[in-house]
């Protein structure tokens, strides 16, 4: 009875529709998947014999080009948008003032917007007589090549479509830097440099890995940059996943692509998650 | 001068975000066929064609009624996993706010072809319902997260002292917590609606026969151009603009109200 009265207490039993949808949701979906992943090749019954084939398959081939070029390009686009959302983030925390919330709401918009349908946008810029090469054709009579269909445009799709993941976590993160330290630090007749690496960083560093490591996520499971954006040149990881489900009608191969893609995101977000405390993060007083 | 240039850097990265949104809005207003700029022939004439077509009025139908059910279902289990998440100091919270976050931080594809499995082996067919379910996965905590950061600045004294004046647990519910969470419960239901209209990677494996708004505009962009996407596409950029600006000035209006009502009282 007092066990019952323990986990009956309202913070469990408040968590209780979350748990269980999650557990429905998202834990037995993964369990599925891990199950398939041993299923005999271009089967499609789960209860049958399970072996290791599909992972031997994987591993005797050339597959891991594909997560390579999905972790590489991730891991740029992570460090692209560092550079460009820190002082976006430093201006909605203490330049902007009345308009950071405006600023905050522009940000927000394009998460609405189905990405693929924005990436198609790109392709209207980007286009020969599109919106840039057009103009600079008729205004100036210059026809450059276009840069459609490069592995360059593929990383800038990727850095435009996960902006957002990167600047909120920052923005959450730079506003837990208490602007008396960083007065402080100025009295004591540090540097901006200095008061940026001794002060800023580490005290917003929560917010920034946090941003990271979403932004990381995300990206390694990006698929319609490099095929609509990059003309299929370079073939991400997810791409190969979808063929075995779609085309090649090969769910255990595709599975088993799964279950190792999702072993490092896993692995990682579960590491980097666990140093946290997200009751500051995400401003309890 | 420090600042100017922050004024000038997001600028330039709001310009970036909104060049994809203005090129489909130069291509929705052209009248010819096939896209060239400078456009030589301004009109609105694909619009008038895309909003008569009978195909799009189901699009719109079913999107909207995944993201209407999303929207309800969604904000009902995410408040009181927000209540959880951030009102209530329990044993093993910590441990819960990491795994609520775990769908969020998880490639949106393998999460819908995994659902693909999973109702596959459970015997579902796929519909727009299998969506539903699709998008709660990923919705409900990204919803809780919202309506988590509302809670984290609520008085818990507040429902102490209702309890006091011996309200029951229900009154207590609907006279102090909903109304002191709602500018939340709001921002967490308009991210539900929206998320779930621009959803493309959940709904691409799971809506079966059913059809979305962004699964059609992905198979026409796909097969070749039709300036149907680019009006679409302003539509849904549009559309979305229109909606979180209501909600935004909603929510200043309802606080002004309740600090006028402090102030009277």
């Amino acid at each position: 009875m007092d066990r019952l009265a323990k986990i009956f207490r309202p913070g469990p039993r408040h968590a209780i529709p979350v748990m269980l949808f999650l557990l429905l949701g998202f834990v037995a979906p993964l369990v599925t998947v891990v199950m398939y992943s041993f299923v005999p090749s271009r089967t499609f019954d789960l209860w049958q014999d399970w072996n290791l084939d599909n992972y031997a398959e994987i591993f005797n081939s050339s597959s891991y080009i594909p997560f390579v070029w999905s972790l590489g390009l991730a891991a740029a686009t992570v460090l692209i948008l560092a550079v460009i959302c820190y002082p976006v983030a430093f201006g909605i925390t203490r330049v902007f003032g009345k308009y950071a919330t405006f600023i905050t709401l522009l940000f927000t918009l394009p998460l609405f917007v189905s990405e693929n349908v924005r990436i198609y946008g790109w392709i209207l810029f980007f286009i020969k007589n599109g919106v840039l090469l057009g103009s600079l054709k008729s205004m100036f009579g210059y026809e450059p090549e276009s840069i459609l269909f490069t592995t360059g445009l593929t990383l800038m799709g990727m850095v435009y479509v996960y902006l957002p993941f990167m600047l909120f976590p920052m923005t959450l993160g730079v506003s837990m830097v208490p602007q008396q330290t960083r007065d402080a630090a100025f009295d004591l007749g540090a540097t901006r440099w200095q008061v940026f690496k001794e002060v800023d960083l580490p005290l917003a560093m929560p917010g920034i890995v946090i941003g990271f490591l979403l932004t990381f996520v995300l990206a390694v499971g990006a698929i319609a940059e490099a095929k609509v954006l990059g003309g299929q040149r370079i073939i991400p990881i997810t791409q190969d996943i979808e063929t075995a489900f779609t085309y090649a009608q090969n769910w255990p191969l595709g599975a088993a692509l799964s279950v190792l893609l999702m072993l490092v995101v896993g692995t990682l977000v579960l590491v980097v998650l666990r140093r946290f405390d997200l009751d500051t993060i995400l401003g309890k007083k | 001068m420090r600042r100017a240039l922050i004024w000038s850097w997001t600028g330039a990265v709001i310009i970036f975000m909104y060049l994809p949104a203005l090129s489909l809005f130069l291509a929705s207003s052209t009248s010819s066929r096939y896209f060239g700029f400078p456009i030589t022939k301004w009109g609105f004439v694909w619009w008038q064609k895309t909003f008569d077509s009978l195909e799009v009025h189901q699009l719109f139908r079913t999107s909207l009624a995944i993201a209407l059910c999303v929207t309800v279902i969604a904000v009902v289990i995410a408040l009181f996993g927000a209540l959880a998440f951030a009102r209530y100091e329990w044993k093993g919270r910590s441990i819960y706010q990491k795994l609520v976050l775990l769908p969020i931080f998880f490639p949106q594809t393998v999460l819908g072809l995994a659902l693909l499995l999973y109702f596959n082996a459970l015997g579902f067919t796929m519909s727009w319902q299998t969506a539903v379910f699709a998008h709660l996965v990923w919705i409900i905590p990204v919803c809780t997260l919202v309506i988590s950061i509302q809670v984290y600045s609520f008085d818990p004294a507040l429902e102490e002292a209702a309890f006091d004046l011996g309200a029951t647990r229900w009154q207590v519910f609907r006279e102090v917590t909903l109304p002191v969470l709602f500018p939340g419960i709001f921002s967490g239901a308009l991210f539900a609606f929206l998320l779930s209209w621009g959803n493309f990677p959940l709904s691409l494996y799971t809506t079966g026969a059913d059809t979305t708004l962004p699964e059609y505009l992905y198979a026409k962009m796909i097969a070749g151009y039709t300036p149907g996407v680019p009006v679409l596409g302003t539509v849904s950029t549009f559309g979305a603009a229109l909606l979180m600006l209501v909600g935004y000035l909603m929510i200043v209006i309802l606080r002004r109200r309740r600090t006028a009502d402090v102030d009277s009282n």
